[in-house]
């Protein structure tokens, strides 16, 4: 079972990504036999770098990438050392699963309806300001991506602030905390050097993804990024989808270039790690810099959740608005045309979405509970299952489409689909049941085992329920990981398959916001529904351990 | 070796078939076509456009069997993109697009590589309701023949749309629209090229600034190019820094700039379709003060087409619907502003008194002009005509 489950995981996740990758790399060195390219040239490169926008399209690639990477880094720790062993933490965990189940699309489509000149922040301040037309300033949009970035960076933050505390729950730190601030450590100093250096190494890999997918965030982007000239991997796309098909050896040079930038960018990133330790090392923070943490800390704490509030509000104004024209901060009338026509037109993508969502849930759960169950949970190479994530995803899900085609799964978009989703469902699921697993005492394990239990019978009867909680959390997260994927769905099936995500980007380059705004919350909806089932359904084990307090 | 061998036999069988389409009588294609699924992809952007081709699935299931999935695409090169990946994989058949809405540069490209399958317009029973004579962009699609690869679906004209409670008298010819500009900071703006109505805007620029209109016909000469479109530049320069947002950004299509017309962020949009204004006040997207309006020297018109890739899965089912798109009561169900309001291709003077009834019955909307009053109407200039405008300006403006 368990080394079935690697070698699944090996064929299904790596073979896949790298196939995928060469479909990238082979017309990017000129190689795309179809269109008469059989020579390999340069020529993709030079017709990269000499395509109008390129050079300020990759800055602002960088710019969004890093920046929020950064952004994301430093607010996360700022919340987890301002609040550690505060109120505000426990209230933002208990929040948390909800701002992660947030789509990325679904926030973007909220983030300009709030932000946006003619958004509801200007609208409720217009009659303070005496406006009359929406203010000629570029909040969404901007040409230097601070929008974007910022957008990001505040999608990003409960990710990361999921994996810190999960971390933190698994190194039990509490007594060197209470060590250090015995010493005389404020709270704040005391979190950031005992329990920031021991968290860092957990913190690395989901960096790099993060890092990642903001480099390549074409979904986000088309929302809010700029566009003359957009950030890379949306000129990236549009040479993919160009009518002028010899674009795609360009196409396929950007998507490797951005998956080099990546590479790149970690490399850097290591070099920035390990001077800041040699920089660090023996010193104390300077009580200015952890003042400053906690305060933006705590702000943030506040800030998250409340900007996750007022997405839905206005997601949930313009759904039933009539006619709803700036200055007006409330809609001048209410009508459910939106929701009458997502009654029509959405149960179709809907069903899609969470069959595909739970079919991925579920079998990337088989799989990396079999994995979890063997020894070392399953080899040093494992960590490869992450490459998918490492990857910006425009550099590998075009070069899959062929490799879906070889396979004949085009015929069977479904199970492009599926595969697809996969590759990113299972990696989180992993991390997200990665802690559980190590945590889970090894006595309960022996002790059936001595019984004469199989190790089936093990993992059924006594690791599943105790662990129910966390599976239901990383199934949790596996729906809403495939919920939200939109360039694999795009180029997993060109399109013939309409998922929620697929549905509200079409629909906001349409233009209807009521329309716009309706999608976007039933794409959020199957998320937080699934959130809220693991947080919310009873589990026997818990049951009977509260039964036994009694 | 075997994988070429059957490619060969794959695209033996393959003309085989497509010759046998052509021999067989329209009533065998519709007995074929009954039970075959086809997947209509798609401009997915309107969702008026949207509800319209849900209807016509309905109808084509009830009359003749065929399941019509529509596919949603955010630029029609999608799909392009598909059959080519799918033509680079050696599959000649059992395609995954069986037809596709498409002109311009998008047909020429399919054209020009061999993806369409054809021709095949001829054999349509309604296709002989065309108006080919008076709308002759029916059968040449941005100065290339048409071949009957493509069969004409709908016609659109370059309109502008302006509120006229902020803006009376709109400017009516493109150095008065600069002037206008330049008085009225941060209310003008334009799609970005490549968007094809910021590209469109471009051509009457084009049109503007050419001496000789006729030359648009023809491929750009490239000794004369940079004079013919100095003057489009000309204007573009003087206007940039008081257009919306300085000129830093520019919305990504004319969806965007209703948008910003209905927010009160700009005074003016564009559009490919004369009805639209009309439409978008209907469904409470732009205030009920727009009005439309097109240049004194008039705006460019074009037609836009229904294709079939040449690997589809269902040709006879694509046929049989494109030949129902083509029925007078589904172009006046389509030209119905209060539907879509997209204008007819078809003759009305071939058409039967009831079904000429069906179009004199179509309301006409507060923002819609009469036909007479959109003449003249403009033949779209060769297609590289606009990527020479598209690289062109990308290069000036689209570094940032």
């Amino acid at each position: 079972m368990s080394r079935f489950a690697a070698l699944a995981v090996g064929l299904l996740v790596l073979l896949p990504t790298l196939a995928g990758l060469c479909g990238t790399l082979l017309p990017a060195f000129g190689l795309l036999p179809v269109l008469g390219f059989t020579e390999p040239s340069l020529e993709p490169w030079r017709r990269l770098f000499a395509a109008p926008g390129t050079g300020r399209a990759l800055v602002l690639a960088l710019l969004s990438g890093l920046g929020s990477t950064l952004l994301a880094l430093l607010l996360s720790l700022a919340i987890a050392a301002s609040t550690h062993g505060r109120a505000g933490e426990a209230r933002l965990r208990a929040l948390l699963p909800f701002l992660l189940a947030l789509p990325h699309a679904a926030y973007a489509v909220a983030f300009a309806f709030l932000f946006a000149p003619s958004g509801l922040l200007v609208r409720l301040l217009a009659p303070a300001l005496g406006l009359s037309r929406p203010p000629d300033l570029p909040t969404v949009n901007d040409p230097w991506a601070f929008s974007l970035t910022l957008a990001l960076a505040l999608r990003e933050t409960p990710f990361l602030l999921f994996v810190l505390w999960a971390a933190a729950d698994r190194a039990g730190l509490e007594h060197r905390l209470a060590a250090a601030r015995c010493l005389g450590r404020d709270r704040v100093r005391a979190w950031l050097e005992i329990a920031l250096p021991a968290l860092w190494p957990s913190l690395r890999l989901p960096l790099l993804a993060v890092l990642a997918y903001g480099l390549s965030a074409v979904d986000m982007a088309l929302v809010l990024g700029p566009t003359a000239p957009p950030v890379f991997s949306v000129l990236v796309l549009r040479w993919f989808t160009d009518p002028d098909l010899d674009r795609r050896l360009e196409a396929s040079a950007g998507a490797l270039l951005l998956v080099a930038l990546a590479a790149l960018a970690a490399l850097c990133g290591r070099g920035l790690e390990a001077a800041c330790i040699r920089l660090s090392r023996g010193r104390p923070w300077p009580v200015a810099l952890a003042r400053v943490a906690d305060v933006a800390g705590r702000f943030a704490a506040v800030l998250l959740p409340a900007l996750g509030l007022a997405s839905g509000v206005v997601l949930l104004l313009w759904s039933l608005a009539g006619s709803w024209r700036f200055p007006a901060p409330w809609p001048a009338g209410f009508d459910l045309a939106g929701w009458r026509w997502a009654g029509a037109t959405l149960p179709g993508p809907l069903l899609t979405t969470v069959a595909l969502a739970a079919g991925c849930a579920i079998g990337a759960l088989l799989l990396v509970v079999g994995l979890l169950e063997r020894p070392r949970g399953g080899g040093r190479w494992v960590a490869l299952l992450w490459l998918p994530l490492l990857l910006p995803p425009i550099g590998f899900v075009f070069g899959l489409q062929l490799v879906w085609i070889l396979l004949g799964l085009d015929e069977r978009p479904w199970l492009a689909l599926l595969w697809a989703h996969l590759l990113f469902v299972l990696p989180y699921l992993r991390l997200v049941l990665a802690g559980p697993w190590a945590g889970f005492d090894p006595r309960l394990r022996a002790a059936a085992r001595s019984l004469g239990a199989r190790p089936r019978a093990v993992l059924a009867r006594i690791v599943l329920p105790v662990l129910a909680r966390p599976v239901l959390a990383a199934l949790a997260v596996g729906v809403s990981v495939s919920a939200a994927q939109y360039l694999a769905t795009l180029a997993a099936t060109g399109g013939r398959v309409a998922t929620l995500a697929t549905e509200t980007l079409a629909l906001f380059a349409g233009g209807d916001r009521r329309r716009v705004a309706v999608a976007a919350l039933v794409l959020a909806a199957v998320p937080l529904a699934a959130a809220s089932a693991a947080l919310f359904l009873p589990v026997p084990a818990e049951r009977a351990r509260r039964g036994g307090r009694r | 070796m075997a994988s070429t061998r059957r490619r060969l036999l794959l695209s033996a069988a393959l003309v085989l078939g497509a010759s046998a389409v052509r021999a067989a009588s329209f009533a065998e294609i519709r007995a074929r076509a009954s039970g075959q699924t086809v997947y209509f992809n798609h401009w997915g952007g309107s969702p008026e456009i949207n509800d319209y081709i849900a209807w016509v699935a309905r109808e084509v299931r009830s009359r003749f069997g065929i399941r019509l999935v529509s596919v949603k695409l955010s630029d029609t090169a999608e799909a392009v993109a598909r059959v080519l990946a799918e033509k680079q994989a050696g599959k000649t058949s059992g395609g995954t697009v069986d037809l596709i809405w498409i002109n311009g540069e998008n047909f020429a490209a399919m054209k020009k590589n061999g993806l369409l399958f054809g021709p095949f317009v001829e054999t349509l029973p309604n296709f002989a309701l065309v108006d080919t004579v008076g709308k002759p962009t029916t059968l040449i699609d941005f100065t290339i023949p048409t071949e009957g690869y493509e069969a004409p679906w709908g016609m659109a004209q370059f309109v502008m749309l302006y509120d006229s409670a902020r803006v009376p008298q709109p400017p009516r010819a493109l150095p008065a629209l600069r002037a206008w500009i330049e008085r009225n900071p941060g209310r003008f703006t334009y799609p970005a090229p490549p968007d094809f109505i910021g590209s469109t805007f471009l051509k009457h620029l084009l049109y503007a600034a050419i001496d000789d209109p006729a030359r648009l016909l023809a491929p750009p000469d490239p000794v004369r190019a940079e004079a013919d479109t100095a003057g489009v530049w000309a204007w573009c320069d003087a206007v940039r820094p008081h257009l919306w947002r300085s000129g830093t950004t520019y919305p990504v299509n004319k969806e965007a700039l209703h948008r910003l017309l209905d927010d009160a962020e700009v005074d003016f949009s564009m559009a490919f379709n004369p009805s639209e204004a009309s439409n978008l006040i209907l469904s409470g997207r732009l205030p009920p003060t727009v009005r439309s309006y097109v240049f004194e020297g008039g705006t460019i018109a074009n037609t836009h087409f229904l294709a079939i890739p040449f690997n589809a899965s269902a040709k006879e089912g694509a046929m049989v619907v494109v030949d129902f798109l083509l029925s007078p009561e589904a172009q006046a169900r389509k030209a119905d502003e209060r539907i879509w309001g997209d204008p007819t291709v078809l003759d009305l003077a071939k058409l039967s008194p009831e079904d000429r009834a069906r179009f004199d019955a179509l309301p006409r909307g507060p923002a819609t002009l009469p036909p007479e009053a959109l003449a003249p109407a403009l033949p779209e200039p060769h297609p590289a005509w606009m990527e020479l405008l598209e690289a062109a300006w990308l290069a000036r403006y689209g570094r940032g």
